[in-house]
């Protein structure tokens, strides 16, 4: 099959979708003529025209209420906010109106939008560029989300989402935008709320969202002498497939759940929570959260590394809670 | 402007352009052997409206900056030695490392931060001018920010509230043509951002921001008002980025349009006006430049020679940022 980088998996869902219905358009920050600071929607411009390829000024509030707006109005909006970071100046219409039209509506009216945004750490861009939001995201109901780690699971799930009638919050992993994976020709779409098992192994069960997948394989490898990791990629957290994670816990009996954001109330926790309460007899071990510090993300090199878990810190944890 | 100040400013000029010259190189040599050092906003051709505004203020005076903020830094009196430990990660950095060439603060001179959200400084300025309405300091408070940012909501409502409470605080619009590579004349509909301030009740001034003695004329009207208690103002200065927008993003703009700004350096048009009036000859001027590559070179054999941050202790630290410890005792 052939390979793609993620972003173009990104890029290829935008064009499908945009041909399939002509109610899709896109607004964001230089999402026209420069495809947005990552080139995700590059070339969409020259073919859809500057009605569907919208740029807008830097109001993120403003174009994002507007695409919350057109959504309800019968629209299907993909709004980028340039990092993830600044959807801050957003939250309003992404908490208080999208998430909430529908019900408050009684289900009259629909906000079938999708906000994708880059973000993560990794790029020396310091406090403000370098977080990973998604547990607030998840916190909220009416909003969707959604973690993609491989260009084929980001063009699936991106077609689903915008076909989806809620408000999707659609997250791009920075770091991950340029590694490349096979992606079929063919169409197809990914369903919401199914995990994938990115690897296969009967000794412990490591969720890992988004850039922590690639690093659990990583460390999967490292100790496959050993040890068999079963790492599975929830990709989306709502909603969640927790059948999946407790399916695979009947077998290994010990969980570790990995991300990038801060451990206190990130998503790990809200994994641990549902295995507690619905499968605590499968485990033989705690259950573990490996992730980000508890701290602002810092400039300097030496300690924006020492913020997230590497391959080796994933490694080191399965070794601890693995007796020997 | 008085004339004798002017070397001066222009000497705060070069240090600006000295210095981003120097951090331009570091930043590609990083890049070159594979260090990624996150983006790099330089001021270079727009060096004279922190100079002119800065000549104005004192050393309490704040200064809210924006992403692209060493020029800014430099002309209220920060150290370039500890800037440039800053973009080098270093724990002598301004920011203690934590917060690179976007995050620059020193407390001595009220330098209250670079910002890496755009708009966000304008409310908080505000803020800082209230607190010296509040004590009755005589304190000004300036902000810098794009025209970019007039397109955030925090612009239109931070100047209505300084407005309505008379607060000193002077917001400086550096109109340098684009955000990014969007051009100004595809986010607002009207010629000057400075047109926006009579909505608002204040008085807004749209000047020549690559000319220091505008720059100087103008903010010393807003200044003036602002410690006199009359409140806020909004002061657009039109100016351009040389550079592209940060080193790591593409450049949309058409050369000949870069080329026709460089004729207009500030630099090159302080230079000639301290000439053409005899405050300075060319020996003091190239004595001046020589100085300040002097203090460009003192700083970079400190930032060199400075420690990187420990990481076993900031880990150690970060388990307790906020009082709540990492494990159960
Ligand atoms: C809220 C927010 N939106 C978008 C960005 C990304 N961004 C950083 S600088 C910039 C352009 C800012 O333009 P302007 O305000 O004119 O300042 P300039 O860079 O031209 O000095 C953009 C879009 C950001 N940092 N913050
Ligand atoms: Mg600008």
């Amino acid at each position: 099959m052939r390979e793609i980088k993620y972003v173009e998996a990104v890029n290829e869902a935008l064009m499908e979708e945009m041909e399939n219905d002509t109610g899709v358009f896109i607004i964001g920050e230089e999402v026209s003529c420069a495809g947005g600071a990552f080139r995700a929607t590059e070339g969409l411009f020259e073919k859809f025209g500057p009605e569907r390829v919208r740029d807008a000024p830097i109001s993120e509030s403003g174009f994002t209420g507007l695409a919350v707006g057109a959504a309800m109005a019968g629209l299907r909006p993909v709004a980028e906010i340039m990092y993830l970071d600044f959807i801050t100046t957003a939250m309003d219409q992404v908490i208080n109106q999208a998430a909430k039209v529908s019900f408050m509506s009684g289900n009259r009216i629909k906000a079938p939008l999708v906000i994708r945004a880059p973000y993560g750490i990794g790029t020396r861009e310091a406090a403000q560029h370098s977080q990973s939001l998604e547990a607030w995201f998840a916190h909220t109901p009416g909003l969707k989300v959604v973690m993609p780690s491989t260009p084929y699971d980001a063009k699936g799930l991106l077609k689903t989402s915008i076909r989806d009638d809620s408000p999707v919050i659609f997250l791009e992993n920075r770091i991950l935008y340029f590694k490349k994976g096979p992606v079929p020709r063919e169409e197809y779409l990914i369903p919401l709320g199914q995990a994938d098992i990115k690897r296969k192994g009967k000794d412990i069960t490591v969720v890992a969202l988004s850039n922590m997948v690639p690093k659990a394989l990583e460390a999967a490898g490292m100790l496959s002498e050993e040890i068999e990791m079963e790492v599975i990629d929830p990709r989306t957290l709502v909603p969640l497939d927790i059948e999946t994670i407790a399916g695979s816990l009947k077998k290994t009996g010990r969980l570790l759940v990995l991300h990038e954001a801060p451990e206190r109330c990130g998503f790990g926790a809200e994994i641990v929570r549902q295995v507690s309460e619905q499968a605590f007899d499968y485990l033989d071990a705690p259950p573990k959260v490996l992730g980000g510090l508890n701290v602002p993300i810092p400039f300097s090199p030496v300690l924006e590394d020492a913020c997230v878990p590497s391959a080796e810190d994933v490694a080191d944890a399965v070794k601890k809670i693995i007796p020997r | 402007m008085k004339k004798e100040t002017m070397p001066e400013a222009l000497r705060i000029m070069y240090r600006i352009r000295l210095f981003e010259e120097h951090a331009k190189k570091m930043h590609k040599e990083n890049l070159l052997a594979g260090n990624f050092m996150g983006a790099l906003h330089t001021y270079i051709g727009e060096e004279a409206i922190a100079a002119g505004v800065s000549m104005l203020l004192n050393k309490d005076d704040y200064v809210f900056s924006t992403h692209r903020g060493h020029g800014h830094f430099i002309a209220k009196g920060g150290s370039i030695k500890k800037m440039l430990a800053e973009l080098m990660g270093k724990e002598a950095g301004c920011s203690s490392g934590r917060g690179g060439s976007m995050h620059l603060f020193d407390t001595e001179i009220n330098f209250m931060g670079g910002n890496g959200i755009v708009g966000a400084g304008l409310p908080l300025a505000t803020g800082a001018a209230y607190r010296a309405k509040y004590l009755k300091t005589k304190q000004v408070s300036v902000c810098y920010f794009g025209d970019g940012a007039a397109s955030q909501g925090t612009f239109h409502e931070s100047l209505n509230l300084a407005s309505l409470w008379k607060l000193p605080v002077i917001f400086v619009c550096e109109n340098n043509c684009y955000a990014v590579n969007t051009p100004v004349s595809e986010t607002i509909c009207i010629k000057d951002v400075a047109q926006r301030a009579s909505g608002y009740g204040m008085p807004g001034e749209a000047v020549d921001g690559n000319s220091l003695s505008d720059v100087y004329t103008a903010a010393e009207k807003a200044v003036a008002r602002a410690r006199d208690g009359a409140g806020p103002s909004l002061l657009e200065c039109k100016t351009y980025r040389i550079d592209p927008h940060c080193m790591v993003a593409g450049d949309m703009r058409k050369k000949e349009e870069i080329d026709k700004w460089k004729e207009r350096d500030p630099i090159k048009l302080s230079e000639k006006w301290i000439l053409n009036e005899g405050i300075a000859g060319p020996d003091d001027l190239r004595k001046i430049r020589e100085e300040v590559a002097e203090e460009i070179k003192e700083a970079e054999q400190f930032a060199l020679s400075a420690p990187l941050p420990d990481r076993k202790k900031f880990r150690e630290e970060a388990m307790d940022i906020d009082g709540s410890k990492g494990a159960l005792k």
